[in-house]
């Protein structure tokens, strides 16, 4: 089969690859219908996140029709069944996963002696993304093995296109556990940085949310536009004073709400000179991460409010103001996405009408311009915000 | 056909059987080699700077000759990273302030000038692969001033925003209803 891998950095090919097979009883094999590049998908092309390997396929946003099930799938799936994969891979068994912090599963992860030596304690395996969480093959591929297949899954209906289910393998809940996490009350003002797919899902989610007022911070004007379509106040970065005008939109009090969507890699310019020590810095290694916004996160959060990251941070970030976190009295909330706790809700939607995802896909294209598309992507070329891979 | 890394995939894992194109163009295998260079000469300049101010016949300069070394090590790892085109440049920049300390060394009562005029000769190649990597490598980011597509028109919300703005106001005033009743009840002896 073709698949999109990982040969080092800013190199992906689409190469010919075996076949999945299946491997444990639990396992069931999926004929990719539709994939797709996440943002976070550009920390491992830039080789920013540990624990890649020459030779890893890519993806972890996925769907498709299952072709093959184990014996130990108990009637949960069946072949020919539209399923939407969850990029968590889950057991359902374990004492998080009863909890529903699915993303946290203590069991899914097949090397978890890494995560146990670097994060302390394991978490779930992932599709796709370095071997600290598992170095399980991604879905930009033809076909997908999907392992604990019978809890790792979200069935879904025929007769709603691909593109308006797939981002719930992602993206979507991501936004919406980012937006939970600040308990959103109706006199809320939630500030969000960055507005690439996940910062586009966190604002419709907080307009979903009941949110008073949303304001969302980049600097590109598509990816604005877009916000402002969504309901959002926008600031660009570039042009603006991105503290000064919170404080202009809150009475000077400051946003009560404030969620990540940058993540480790923050835009670095000179006029922001943290963000070019974070570089500096990064190259030479002393420092994994490139923090800015949860730096001004916090400066410009208002005093006993919620901080909620869903930007994805490798390791180790240096110089963080935890005076003014500390003294603020302020809450900070982040997490992989526990997907499966949403999803049911959040198909619910899509199926009424009340929010259809597909919004938010600029590109459309076959897998094997894959590699091509990851630096359209990254370099922000034709005004592109999110690419779907159809194998 | 071999490939070296199917000896680290798990049992039963998608294994490459034929690799695809690579998107690295020429350019960023020079960028990468020059990256290497830079630090190896970087790394020679830091700890043995004698040897290089004695074959160029310009002892008492060996202060310089560190700082250099630190900076071509800075730049070689800039050139290794994905910001490879600004470590180019900073090395392109950093062959003029070679030339120029070569050139002060290049005086008649130098008994190694030969070696100076030899060194010269090598900056002035390596400039020159500098110059033409740095522009091969020119970051294919749009100008900040490109024409670029917006989309006003993608709320994300079929029925409309006004619409979800005024579910969600129902929804919390409902909720926020029944806390209070619950809190009434609360209240109750």
């Amino acid at each position: 089969m073709k698949a999109l891998v990982w040969h080092g950095k800013e190199d992906i090919r689409c190469d010919t690859v075996t076949d999945p097979e299946i491997q444990d009883p639990r396992d069931a094999i999926i004929k990719v219908t539709s994939c797709a590049i996440c943002g976070s998908d550009l920390h491992l092309f830039h080789n920013f996140i540990p624990g890649m390997l020459p030779g890893d396929i890519m993806g972890h946003e996925t769907m498709g029709e299952v072709v093959e099930v184990g014996s130990g799938v108990d009637g949960k799936l069946r072949k020919g069944d539209r399923i939407v994969v969850p990029f968590t891979i889950i057991c359902g068994e374990c004492e998080q996963c009863k909890r529903g912090n699915y993303s946290v599963c203590e069991t899914t992860n097949r090397k978890r002696h890494l995560a146990d030596k670097v994060f302390g304690h394991t978490t779930a395996g992932l599709f796709g993304y370095t071997h600290l969480t598992g170095g399980y093959p991604g879905g930009q591929a033809e076909y997908l093995r999907v392992p604990f297949a019978d809890a790792t899954h979200i069935k879904v209906p025929p007769g709603i296109p691909d593109e308006q289910l797939l981002f719930l393998s992602d993206i979507f809940p991501t936004g919406w556990q980012a937006a939970v996490q600040c308990d959103i009350e109706p006199t809320d003002t939630v500030a969000i940085w960055g507005c690439g797919p996940v910062g586009q899902m966190a604002i419709r989610s907080a307009i979903l949310l009941g949110a008073n007022q949303v304001i969302a911070i980049d600097c590109l004007p598509e990816r604005l536009s877009m916000a402002e379509a969504g309901g959002a106040t926008t600031i660009n970065f570039e042009t603006e004073s991105v503290v000064e005008r919170l404080n202009e939109l809150t009475d000077g009090k400051g946003p009560e709400k404030c969620i990540d969507c940058a993540g480790m890699e923050a835009h670095v310019m000179p006029s922001r000179p943290d963000t070019v020590l974070d570089r500096a810095k990064q190259m030479v290694m002393l420092e994994s991460d490139r923090p800015h916004v949860l730096r001004e996160m916090i400066y410009v959060c208002r005093p006993g409010g919620i901080i909620s990251v869903a930007g994805v941070y490798s390791g180790l970030s240096d110089n963080m103001p935890m005076g003014a976190f500390m003294n603020k009295g302020l809450t900070m909330r982040t997490g992989q996405t526990h997907v499966n706790r949403w999803t049911d809700d959040l198909l619910r939607r899509i199926e009424e009408g009340e929010i259809d995802p597909s919004f938010v896909i600029t590109h459309t294209v076959p897998l094997a311009q894959g590699p091509e598309m990851y630096q359209v992507f990254r370099d922000k070329r034709d005004s592109c915000v999110k690419v779907v891979l159809k194998p | 056909m071999f490939h070296f890394s199917n000896i680290v995939r798990t049992k039963g894992d998608p294994k490459i059987v034929e690799g695809g194109p690579s998107l690295k163009q020429p350019a960023d295998q020079l960028a990468r080699a020059l990256g290497w260079f830079s630090i190896g000469l970087g790394v020679v300049e830091l700890f043995a700077p004698r040897r290089v101010t004695e074959t160029l016949g310009m002892e008492g300069r060996e202060t310089m000759v560190r700082a250099f070394g630190v900076r071509e090590i800075l730049a070689g790892i800039m050139s290794l990273s994905i910001d490879k085109n600004a470590g180019l440049w900073a090395r392109f920049g950093g062959d003029g302030l070679d030339a120029a300390a070569l050139l002060s060394g290049l005086t008649s009562n130098n008994p190694k000038k030969g070696n100076i005029a030899l060194a010269l000769l090598m900056v002035g190649g390596i400039a020159m692969l500098d110059y033409r990597a740095a522009q091969d490598t020119k970051p294919r980011r749009p100008p900040r001033n490109a024409r670029r597509k917006l989309y006003p028109n993608r709320s994300g919300f079929p029925k409309g925003i006004e619409s979800v703005r005024t579910a969600a106001r129902q929804i919390t005033s409902h909720a926020g209803h029944n806390e209070v009743m619950q809190g009434d009840e609360r209240r109750v002896p």
